[in-house]
């Protein structure tokens, strides 16, 4: 400090040095600030997919503190007297009445509302996106597997907070969700119905889920995500971005631009891109207009009535569930067609969390990876990745069912067996498919780096041959193309000690041996181009 | 063409080529698509019920019997009422154009003299519900809220919560109730047509009915207002799903593109 | 940013030879074709060798930040002027409103703004150089690891837990029981289920009451291929727990031939073919009432549990496990359609306790 004394005598420093001296002294922002002022940030569209994710969730906050200064989480019984003509008269809950109220008696109300909704789908979809992302690229590898785990959390919990929204107007749609979710909690095995008794407040409806919605989905639930949040930038920032392969581009460095000024400005200017693109997609698209929906009544219902599309999967699997029930002797019932897919549901979610510590397992790799892998160059890994998604899709789909059948002229009882069966089936031939796709790609991959591109151009040879001319690629794509390594399977150990005494292989090793050879053994990767091949062919003079 | 061949290889010419082909195929199919139209068939007038018999004769017989009695092909008319014959014909439901999961509507193709005409023979077959007056339809002065009410307790389940219709089993379904004619709506409910349960008078009044047809005016009709903006169909969570992945998250992708491109370096000169 | 110190007067000038050198690290093994050839050199953009494109860009991007002002001031306007209850008619978005549409467009257009401002600035004027920073291996440096680890053994010996086990096991105890405090105390959550699952509003004389109407249902009101929904008797819209009651009681009736009914049971409790089922479907417990007068068939519209009323209301297709309840009905001295007592069995979805 005594230098800074020195200095201020020789001169005075400017006004907003003397602020940041100020909270250096208690705050210590100048090493904070070394490290990561200019902190290295690589430019490519899908990284940002996860700031699309970020933005949404700092404009759900900022939507939702306003819409509960309004909001009345309760479910007394209130006649509506309200702005809205078609439900003067209409006996509603209160959280109901108010969430007219903020669409037609509050400026803007309707705005906010709609933003708040919109910006939780794309969220949601933001967040399904980047975690794709970071599936195929392989950015999950250490040292990011717990990163991963915090983004998976935050989906999960997103979902959770997503469909307790929802639910809180209690309109007739969203109160359906509910009865969903009430009759799935009774067909637990033995705790059933006291968990519905305790969450309820009693029998279904009830007057309490509301306003317990409300402090879950306000303060809970967000509270933990912000929690989690936190963490996930605190770990990108520490262990710096990862890149694609390229020129210059190693596993010890990371090439990009610097946070002061480009991200600041790239990153600070994009929340208001995705903030004004949510507010335009909020003027010109309504969504989940609760006024026409009518208040909750549980003798009422209406045809179409589906959660929120990350919820969706959820619904195929219900929908496509045959009516198993199993009456145990002694008079206990197992609803096994609301519990199995009440189970089968963290299974889907838990498959795709897991991956990356089966993949560290199965493969053996306990090294730091910063390159991301192209996902040709991993067939396997893609090939599941895409067979999730087949299987989600085949969820959602199911979830649909009724809109699918009605909107493409079939029958809905045949949607539903298509789910049926394509839920076992069509993730398997989404693999195999997948998979071969990557294997074309390396071997088109090989020819370019061995043959040059093709160029469409024909040229008449002196004695009357046509070639097509091939350009050879510039060094820098040869680098691109051949810098990934290819890997080879583990060994579950000899199966005889070096005495020569048979030696006992624990399964595991075994069971371990065997799926590291599905990940890289036999057809699992085309061999890559070497220097050699690559020195013959160009010495000599075919461009064939 | 030169140009053309060498970009040929490109590695974006494959993306560029689907997308005309895309745009082909949905162009072509624009051009070829079977166009519904109306067959008028000039039929003459006379006396109501034997004008009607007439008419019955060429139209319908074949599948409802010579008399009305039904046959394999169809159920019998005796009874049904003159607001069935009204409600079926008028909205085009009837003649059948080939046997499905249920009969869709579709132009109709008599003229609403000749649907009095047919209407006035089947109800001489055997007395049943007579087509509303304009009173009894008519949504002037009613009750919207409690029609609106009465809709999603009777109605929504089928039919969706505003009327945009809803699928049944085994590929039946009920219809979308944009702009249908209010006195069609009456003889719908008044008479069951098809799988559709009827909701006669004792179970639901004509005061009722005038409610639910005031409400559908005003959440389902073209004029119906959407305050928060183009109501993408009325679907539900469903529809907006869809929508936010492809044109909000689209429109994020191409922002962010936009945001992480580098920009056009100047050319060396 | 932390690395060699050649590389600072990068933005300056940015010749491809001293980046070559720079790299040479990584090129491996000479005349390796595969070689990493290193950062490509720094390409000019026009911005940076043309004076009037940069203040074309500069006036490009001021411009765009007066427009978000502007649309910020539209904003303020359009509150302003615009009623709440205003609704315009938009081509092709419908009969909106006024203040919905115009607050969310020009909100989306001041913010809108503001942003591609801020990106166009960065990525015409700002330096475009790419850099390299240098990574650091996450995991510590052995010296590092061991400091640590005899720190924590020493701490570890001086609080003496290894030692003193009781300390140890009650602390723990302590710890593990302190919460149940905060689980004994969720307990007033709501009542225990006791037998609440299992009755209704429904009992004998109950009378069977129109929803629509209002009016209690007589045999002659219910024709073949009508559908009428009933509540019991005595249960108010307006009652402080109508919508428990309801969500249990609601009941579906229509008529069939009694020719028609196959199951013995479903004929003995109908009125001359009038039959009155529970209107919760047993799956999860949406209304199911998706009938279809032809077919006898009622879907539920949630998951499509599909239910045949001619046959007891057997499950034909979808997720439900069991028959929809009958209620047993007849006819009193008046003529009215009355219960003859509650559902036999529970209503709604499945649960552990049902049998």
């Amino acid at each position: 400090m005594s230098t800074t004394t020195a200095a201020d005598n020789r001169r005075k420093a400017p006004r907003g040095e003397r602020v940041a001296d100020w909270a250096d002294g208690r705050l210590g922002i100048y090493s904070l600030a070394k490290t990561n002022m200019r902190k290295i940030f690589p430019d490519h569209w899908s990284f940002m997919l996860g700031e699309v994710a970020l933005y949404s969730f700092i404009i759900i906050i900022l939507t939702g503190v306003y819409l509960t200064l309004f909001f009345v989480p309760s479910m007394s019984e209130v006649e509506y007297h309200g702005s809205y003509v078609p439900m003067h008269g209409i006996r509603m809950s209160e959280a109901y009445a108010s969430t007219l109220d903020i669409s037609f008696d509050v400026r803007g109300g309707l705005l906010i509302r709609q933003i708040h909704h919109w910006a939780a789908l794309v969220f949601l979809a933001a967040m399904f996106v980047h975690m794709m992302r970071v599936f195929f690229t392989g950015a999950f590898r250490k040292p990011r597997e717990v990163n991963w785990l915090f983004g998976f959390l935050l989906f999960v919990l997103g979902m959770f907070t997503g469909f307790t929204g929802y639910s809180l107007p209690d309109d007739l749609l969203s109160g359906t969700g509910v009865r969903f979710m009430e009759g799935a909690i009774l067909s637990v095995p033995v705790v059933g119905t006291y968990l519905s008794m305790f969450l309820f407040g009693g029998e279904f409806p009830g007057h309490d889920v509301i306003p317990r919605f409300f402090s879950i989905h306000v303060l809970l639930l967000p509270g933990i995500m912000l929690g989690l949040l936190v963490a996930h930038l605190i770990l990108v920032f520490y262990h710096k971005h990862t890149q694609f392969p390229g020129a210059g581009k190693t596993n010890k460095n990371v090439v990009g631009m610097p946070l002061l000024p480009v991200y600041m400005a790239k990153a600070g200017g994009f929340f208001f891109l995705v903030f004004g693109v949510i507010a335009a997609l909020s003027a010109l698209f309504t969504i989940n207009p609760i006024w026409a929906l009518g208040p909750y009544r549980a003798d009422q219902v209406s045809t179409g009535a589906q959660p929120d599309w990350y919820m969706g999967f959820s619904e195929g699997l219900i929908r496509a569930m045959p009516g198993w029930e199993v009456v145990l002797p002694g008079g206990y019932t197992l609803a096994l067609g609301v519990f199995v897919p009440l189970m089968v549901f963290p299974l889907v979610l838990a498959a795709i969390a897991v991956y990356p510590f089966i993949e560290s397992w199965v493969t053996g790799d306990k090294r730091e990876h910063h390159i991301l892998d192209r996902p040709r160059n991993h067939p396997v890994r893609t090939g599941i990745g895409a067979a999730w998604i087949s299987w989600y899709l085949v969820m959602l789909i199911g979830g649909g069912n009724d809109l699918f059948a009605i909107h493409f002229h079939l029958s809905i009882n045949a949607v539903t067996w298509f789910v049926r069966i394509a839920f076992f089936v069509v993730p398997v031939l989404v693999f195999i498919a997948t998979k071969r796709i990557c294997l074309g790609l390396q071997r088109r991959d090989r020819d370019k780096v061995l043959h040059g591109r093709e160029s469409g151009i024909i040229k008449r040879l002196p004695h009357g041959e046509f070639v097509e001319v091939h350009e050879p690629l510039s060094q820098e794509q040869l680098h691109t193309l051949t810098q990934h390594e290819q890997r080879k399977p583990l060994e579950a150990g000899p199966e005889v000690d070096e005495n020569g005494v048979k030696r006992k292989v624990p399964r595991v090793q075994k069971l371990r041996a065997k799926l590291s050879r599905g990940f890289y053994g036999e057809n699992t990767q085309i061999p890559k181009a070497t220097p050699e091949e690559f020195k013959e062919i160009s010495s000599g003079h075919g461009h064939h | 063409m030169k140009k053309l061949s060498a970009r040929r290889r490109h590695p974006l010419a494959a993306l560029v080529v689907l997308l005309f082909a895309l745009a082909a195929t949905g162009g072509l199919y624009a051009a070829f698509a079977p166009a519904d139209k109306a067959e008028a068939e000039p039929v003459a007038q006379s006396l109501a019920i034997e004008e009607g018999k007439k008419l019955y004769a060429v139209g319908c017989a074949s599948c409802h019997g010579t008399g009305g009695q039904g046959t394999t092909d169809g159920p019998s008319l005796v009874g049904v009422g003159s607001a069935a014959v009204d409600f079926q014909v008028g909205t085009g439901r009837m003649p059948l154009q080939q046997p499905g999961a249920q009969a869709p509507d579709k132009p109709n193709v008599y003229t609403q003299a000749e649907i009095d005409q047919l209407a006035a023979y089947i109800a001489s077959l055997g007395p049943g519900p007579v087509t509303p007056t304009e009173e009894q339809y008519s949504p002037e002065g009613a009750d919207i809220a409690n029609g609106g009410e009465l809709f999603r307790t009777n109605c929504a389940q089928c039919h969706n919560f505003t009327g945009q219709g809803g699928a049944l089993t085994e590929g039946k379904y009920a219809p979308d109730l944009e702009d249908v004619d209010p006195k069609h709506i009456y003889e719908a409910m008044q008479t069951g047509p098809q799988n559709m349960p009827s909701f006669p008078d004792q179970v639901l009044p004509e005061q009722e009915k005038q409610d639910i047809i005031a409400y559908l005016d005003t959440v389902n009709s073209e004029d119906s207002e959407t305050p928060g903006g183009f109501a993408l169909g009325g679907f539900g969570p469903v529809t907006e799903g869809l929508f936010a992945w492809t044109f909000g998250l689209g429109a994020m992708i191409v922002v962010a593109i936009w945001v992480a491109a580098r920009t056009a370096k100047a050319k060396k000169s | 940013m932390s690395q060699t110190g050649s590389n600072k007067d990068v933005s300056e000038e940015h010749l491809p030879s001293a980046r070559a050198t720079e790299h040479d690290g990584t090129v491996e093994a000479a005349g390796n074709p595969f070689a990493d050839p290193g950062l490509p050199p720094h390409e000019h953009r026009v911005q940076d060798i043309d004076e009037r494109a940069a203040k074309r860009s500069e006036r490009t991007v001021a411009l765009l930040f007066t427009v978000s002002m502007l649309a910020t001031v539209a904003f303020i306007a359009s509150y302003v002027i615009f009623p709440i209850d205003k609704i315009i008619y938009v081509f092709p978005v419908g009969h909106v409103s006024a203040l919905n549409f115009s607050l969310g467009l020009t909100l989306g257009v001041a913010l809108f703004c503001i942003g591609a401002g801020a990106v166009h600035w960065a990525r015409t004027l700002m330096s475009d150089v790419e850099v390299a920073d240098e990574r650091h291996p996450i995991e510590a440096e052995p010296e590092v690891k061991a400091k640590v680890m005899a720190d924590f053994r020493q701490g570890a010996a001086e609080s003496a837990i290894g030692r003193r086990k009781l300390i140890r096991n009650t602390m723990f105890g302590a710890l593990a029981m302190v919460p149940l405090s905060g689980v004994v105390l969720l307990r007033d959550l709501g009542p225990l289920p006791e037998d609440k699952l299992r009755h209704t509003l429904w009992e004998k004389g109950k009378l069977l009451v129109n929803q629509n109407t209002n009016e209690p249902l007589r045999p002659e009101d219910v024709v073949v291929g009508s559908l009428t929904f009933a509540k019991p008797e005595g249960l108010e819209d307006d009652a402080h727990d109508f919508q428990s009651e309801i969500a249990k009681a609601a009941l579906m009736i229509v008529r069939i031939q009694p020719e028609d009914i196959k199951d013995k049971r479903e004929l003995d409790w109908s009125h001359e073919g009038i039959v009155a089922f529970s209107k919760i479907c047993t799956h999860v417990g949406c209304p199911v009432s998706l009938y279809e007068q032809q077919t006898h068939h009622v879907l539920c519209p949630c998951h499509q549990s599909t239910f045949d009323l001619t046959d007891g209301a057997r499950v034909i297709f979808g997720p439900a496990g069991h028959a929809l309840p009958q209620l047993r009905i007849g006819v009193n001295k008046d003529g009215y359609l009355e219960a003859l007592g509650d559902f036999t069995e529970p209503v709604g979805p499945s649960f552990w306790e049902r049998g």
